[in-house]
């Protein structure tokens, strides 16, 4: 079929008028030439017999009159094996192979094959005769450490019987691997890679479940207090320098899923330079690999071209997905999701559409809630189960949660870590905010006792605030021994050193191991005769509870903290708090069963 | 030969529109007007209406004025002899010395592919503590100096343009009084600093145009330089007056506006500046710092917001002090383990000792009872004010250390610190010497 062409007859910043001769589709591919250059761009608008394009690329240089030719696809990414391990841009160029044509800079027009075309070791699932519909699985490729399904590819609706299928053995990636005969009796040939639009969600599920499963991130406040779930939504709303960029990172390493997928949609480059170098060198603790092997990454940095940026997440989004059809759990960190909500506001502005709250668009909601709702964890055709997990930075203007951005994601997230600036400010990392954040998901520890933990921790800060206007001295001892608890708390548990290799990552066993130490302390009696020893004793026990978190639970250190801890408090303690007593006979009948 | 357009056919703020063919996105034009002649920048095509930036203004441009097409977008000359220079925004020299017109080079060129950079490894020492000790600046880093007006932002940029082991630094002034630019140009004069330099100035009586440009020809001087293999520092000063031109434009142009006036890409266009600072792998570096001042103190207003996004971090300038509490290197973390291994947790538990002073100085203020606690936290916030935050000092980084520990035992036990045992036990001064 021929496609439509057009010219040039507007240029203002990223955007161009086109005068076209034909038919063309909304959101349609087209390429504006232009010095000998293909610049990629994205029809956003219609009228008449004119389309308004969104150039993916610089404009400079761009004139009237300057040919377009369409090429009726959508934006889509090509799927298939080898996906892993890549560094994409926001259109799934390689970045490295880019960086190895063109050195320094990026160049525009430039547009790389997507999938390296290396060699498979492909083995059948499927033989000639059987009937396979879309999402069926025709074979498999041994992916790093996955095994990479080859499936019908999902734009294909219908019933086929499956007509010749390769024998096992060593294929290109291009290479015919398969023939499907349609109900009309139409052959149509298969390789490994199938392309689909990045804005249509893959539904070649059988249904979506319900996210039970609690997905460990090896972050304490997150897995105790805010626990997220597998095939859930989270968001990390918070100002800047507060540190969602570094929690972003310690989530990608340590999260227990299968695969994760980074969408560093228009944040820094040093960013993902820290996670593009580093994540080579690092070990998965899981499966002994690289940890490179288990990761896509998709980097438009805030230099890079603002429409990029806004089909950057949509790019990663629907690899995740892909994956997830493999009955994988996937995580996708997109960092920052206020970026690509500014990319559609660039954008509307030039479209000169009228504009909503903060001059966003008025549909920033149902977009916003179109994207996180695309996580999920779903049961496959073959009963198999896969998920996506969504946790998306917001970057509110001003650390002011009221904006649209933040206020639209959380309508639709399932928890809430809110950033909060103070806790930063007082280097009290992660800065979550324990008493405004919320979670809806059932996390790995004990909820009852989550619940009293919590109770604390509300106790201790209206002790605190109440002590900001009565001062210590009109405090009672009694809640300056409740607040102390709870700053304990906050210190030992709440607090972690993302940068000290041991208390970087604690595994949700360790995580119950020591708050269900800490918690002999927290609701213990305690005899201590003034504010001064109080404090004291408290500084003490932090001092030996932050060494205790620094070593390894298998050293004798360990054990020996645990002891001079257990011997300090034993020194002090009368009993145990009355309403905490059901605490401590729940956990008792529980070791014992 | 291009043709010469001799008829301008509207003029609104410093834009003018022209009927023209054969123009191409951004290239420039010559205006030719009776007070002389102008750059111009092609910002808008829209069939053969033209719309152009005028660079001085188009105060005075008369619709009968020229205006000729150069086939190329904004370029300016590259070379050694820049170095010790001093130009206005579009590249002319401001200091009475030759125009340079070799070897020319495009300005606000493509972004680095993240692929090839690199993890910022070198710390770039200042002798400043406040910087060296609790926020190391690191090579390839862009910091943003968050100011009020009045404060001493353009000293402190000055003593770290002299101070600063780099091997040039370019300075940027978008909309600088003029005072303060024969202030840099002095100080640095005096400080032998000046043949390392190279100066891209915009005076605030300089037409807004021009004020844009400052960012775009001093980055793209460094790049070259930095592909050269020099390490360059960038200041710019100031980054809020860059935007507000950017808004006095875009509104101009009737764009719709998102907050307070600014135009919605406000966040794009500063971090395609920002984002120029880098290491290239064999080769040399760009370093950012740039002064951002903070309209009524207000760090959500829209600039300072959304520098803070793009940055790594940012200074927070106060009482003629880097303030502690939100000033962070988000780099630090890269070097601060390569110095000493003190550095990184005395670095946390002095500040965290800091925030107890405020918190005791506030209780103090509303008349409460001190403590002996509180006693002990006066008494350390005064000495880290004196000995740490004051501007004037200037020591090596290791010396810093050395008396971080030395006022913690001046005020403290060991275990009131909150810092590790084995740290207290190898670095806790031993008592022979008070300070």
């Amino acid at each position: 079929m021929e496609h439509s062409k057009g010219k040039v007859v507007g240029v203002s910043g990223n955007m161009v008028t086109v005068e076209m001769d034909g038919d063309v589709l909304m959101n349609e591919v087209g390429y504006v030439l232009v010095e000998d250059r293909r610049l990629k761009s994205e029809v956003i608008r219609i009228r008449g017999s004119q389309a308004e394009l969104q150039v993916f690329e610089m404009t400079r240089g761009i004139g009237i009159g300057d040919p377009v030719d369409f090429t009726g696809e959508l934006l889509a990414v090509e799927l298939g094996p080898g996906l892993l391990c890549q560094i994409y841009d926001g259109l799934q160029n390689p970045l490295p192979e880019l960086a190895e044509e063109y050195g320094f800079f990026l160049q525009r027009g430039v547009y790389l094959d997507r999938l390296p075309n290396k060699e498979w070791d492909f083995t059948p699932a499927v033989k000639a005769g059987d009937t396979v519909t879309r999402a069926d699985t025709l074979g498999t490729v041994p992916e790093g450490i996955f095994k990479h399904r080859i499936m019908v590819p999902f734009n294909l609706y219908e019933a086929y019987k499956v007509k010749s299928i390769a024998k096992a053995g060593t294929y290109g990636l291009r290479d015919r691997i398969a023939e499907l005969e349609d109900s009309k009796g139409n052959t149509i040939p298969l390789s490994m890679v199938f392309d689909w639009p990045v804005k249509r969600a893959i539904d070649a599920y059988a249904e979506r479940l319900r996210p039970s499963k609690p997905m460990v991130t090896k972050i304490r406040i997150i897995d105790t207090f805010f626990p997220v779930s597998m095939g859930g939504t989270y968001c990390i709303p918070g100002p800047f320098g507060a540190g969602k960029t570094v929690l972003q990172q310690v989530t990608s390493r340590n999260a227990e899923v299968d695969i994760v997928i980074i969408a560093a949609c228009g944040e820094r480059a040093g960013e993902v330079v820290e996670t593009l170098r580093e994540f080579p060198e690092l070990i998965d603790p899981r499966t002994g690999k690289s940890l490179m092997e288990r990761t896509v990454i998709i980097c438009n940095t805030s230099s890079m071209p603002v429409a990029a940026r806004e089909a950057s997440v949509y790019t990663a989004v629907t690899i995740a997905e892909y994956y997830r059809q493999m009955s994988l759990n996937v995580l996708l960190l997109a960092d920052s999701t206020s970026r690509w909500a500014q990319a559609m506001r660039e954008m509307s502005g030039r479209l000169e559409e009228i504009p909503g709250e903060e001059a966003f668009p008025a549909y920033l909601e149902s977009v916003i809630a179109a994207f996180y709702e695309r996580a999920g964890i779903v049961r496959l055709k073959d009963g198999s189960v896969g998920s996506v997990t969504i946790g998306g930075t917001v970057s509110p203007a001003g650390g002011n949660f009221e904006e649209p951005v933040t206020q639209a994601t959380l309508k639709v997230v399932g928890a809430f870590h809110g950033l909060s600036r103070e806790r930063s400010e007082a280097r009290k990392y992660p800065a979550i905010h324990p008493l405004e954040s919320w979670s809806k998901y059932v996390g790995t520890y004990d909820q009852e006792k989550t619940e009293h933990a919590r109770k604390l921790l509300f106790r201790g800060n209206e002790i605190a605030q109440m002590m900001k206007v009565v001062g210590e001295e009109g405090t009672s001892l009694e809640d300056y021994i409740t607040y102390l608890k709870s700053d304990f708390l906050d210190s030992v548990y709440l607090q972690q050193d993302s940068f000290d290799p041991v208390d970087a990552a604690v595994s949700k066993e360790r995580q119950s191991y020591v708050l269900d130490f800490l918690f002999k302390i927290l609701f213990a009696k305690l005899d201590l005769p003034n504010k001064d020893e109080a404090r004291s004793f408290f500084y003490q026990m932090r001092q030996k509870a932050l060494d205790w978190n620094g070593t390894d639970q298998s050293s004798d250190t360990f054990q020996t903290i645990e002891n001079e801890i257990t011997g300090m408090l034993s020194e002090k303690q009368t009993g145990i708090e009355e309403e905490a007593q059901v605490l401590f006979q729940s956990s008792q009948g529980q070791n014992n069963a | 030969m291009r043709k010469i357009y001799s008829k301008i056919e509207a003029i609104a703020g410093n834009v003018i529109i022209v009927s023209a063919t054969g123009v191409r996105y951004g290239e420039l034009a010559l205006v030719n007007s009776g007070h002389g002649n102008s750059l111009a920048e092609v910002i808008r095509l829209n069939a053969d209406k033209v719309s152009l930036q005028v660079f001085t203004g188009a105060r005075g441009v008369s619709t009968g004025d020229e205006v000729r097409f150069l086939g190329h977008p904004m370029r300016v000359s590259f070379s050694d002899n820049l170095l010790g220079r001093i130009f206005d925004g579009s590249g002319r020299p401001r200091d009475n010395g030759p125009e340079l017109t070799e070897n020319l080079i495009e300005i606000g060129g493509p972004s680095v592919n993240p692929a090839r950079r690199i993890i910022p490894r070198n710390m770039i020492h200042t002798g400043i503590p406040m910087i060296d000790l609790f926020n190391s600046l690191v090579e390839s880093q862009k910091l943003p100096i968050f100011s009020i007006s009045g404060e001493p932002y353009n000293q402190l940029l000055a003593r770290i343009a002299m101070q600063a082991e780099v091997d040039m630094i370019i300075l940027g002034g978008c909309g600088l009084k003029y005072d303060d630019y024969l202030f840099f140009k002095d100080t640095l004069e005096e400080g032998g600093a000046l043949s390392r330099t190279i100066f891209f100035v915009h005076t605030a009586s300089d037409p807004i145009v021009e004020c844009l440009l400052v960012p775009d020809i001093s980055l793209a001087v460094a790049e070259k330089f930095a592909l050269k293999g020099k390490r360059v520092l960038v200041l710019l000063t100031d980054m809020t007056n860059f935007a507000d031109a950017l808004k006095e434009i875009s509104i101009t142009m009737e764009q719709v506006p998102s907050n307070r006036g600014y135009p919605g890409d406000l966040y794009s266009q500063l971090a395609a500046r920002y984002e120029k600072a880098v290491d290239f792998e064999g080769a040399g570096s760009i370093t950012t710092l740039a002064v951002t001042t903070m309209p009524g103190d207000d760090v959500t207003h829209p600039v300072p917001d959304n520098t803070g996004y793009i940055t790594e971090g940012q200074f927070y300038l106060r009482n003629g002090r880097i303030e502690p509490f939100g000033s962070l290197s988000r780099l630090k973390q890269l070097v601060n383990r390569n110095t000493r291994d003190d550095h990184r947790p005395l670095m946390d538990g002095m500040i965290k000792l800091y925030a107890a002073y405020l918190e005791s100085m506030e209780k103090k203020s509303m008349g409460f009872r001190m403590s002996d606690w509180d006693q002990k936290l006066l008494k350390y916030g005064v000495i880290f004010e004196k000995e740490m935050m004051d501007l004037s000092v200037n020591i090596p980084i290791e010396e810093a250390l050395d008396r971080g520990w030395q006022i913690l035992e001046e005020c403290f036990s060991p275990e009131e610190t909150g810092l590790r045992s084995d740290l207290i036990n190898r670095f806790w001064p031993q008592k022979q010497e008070v300070h």
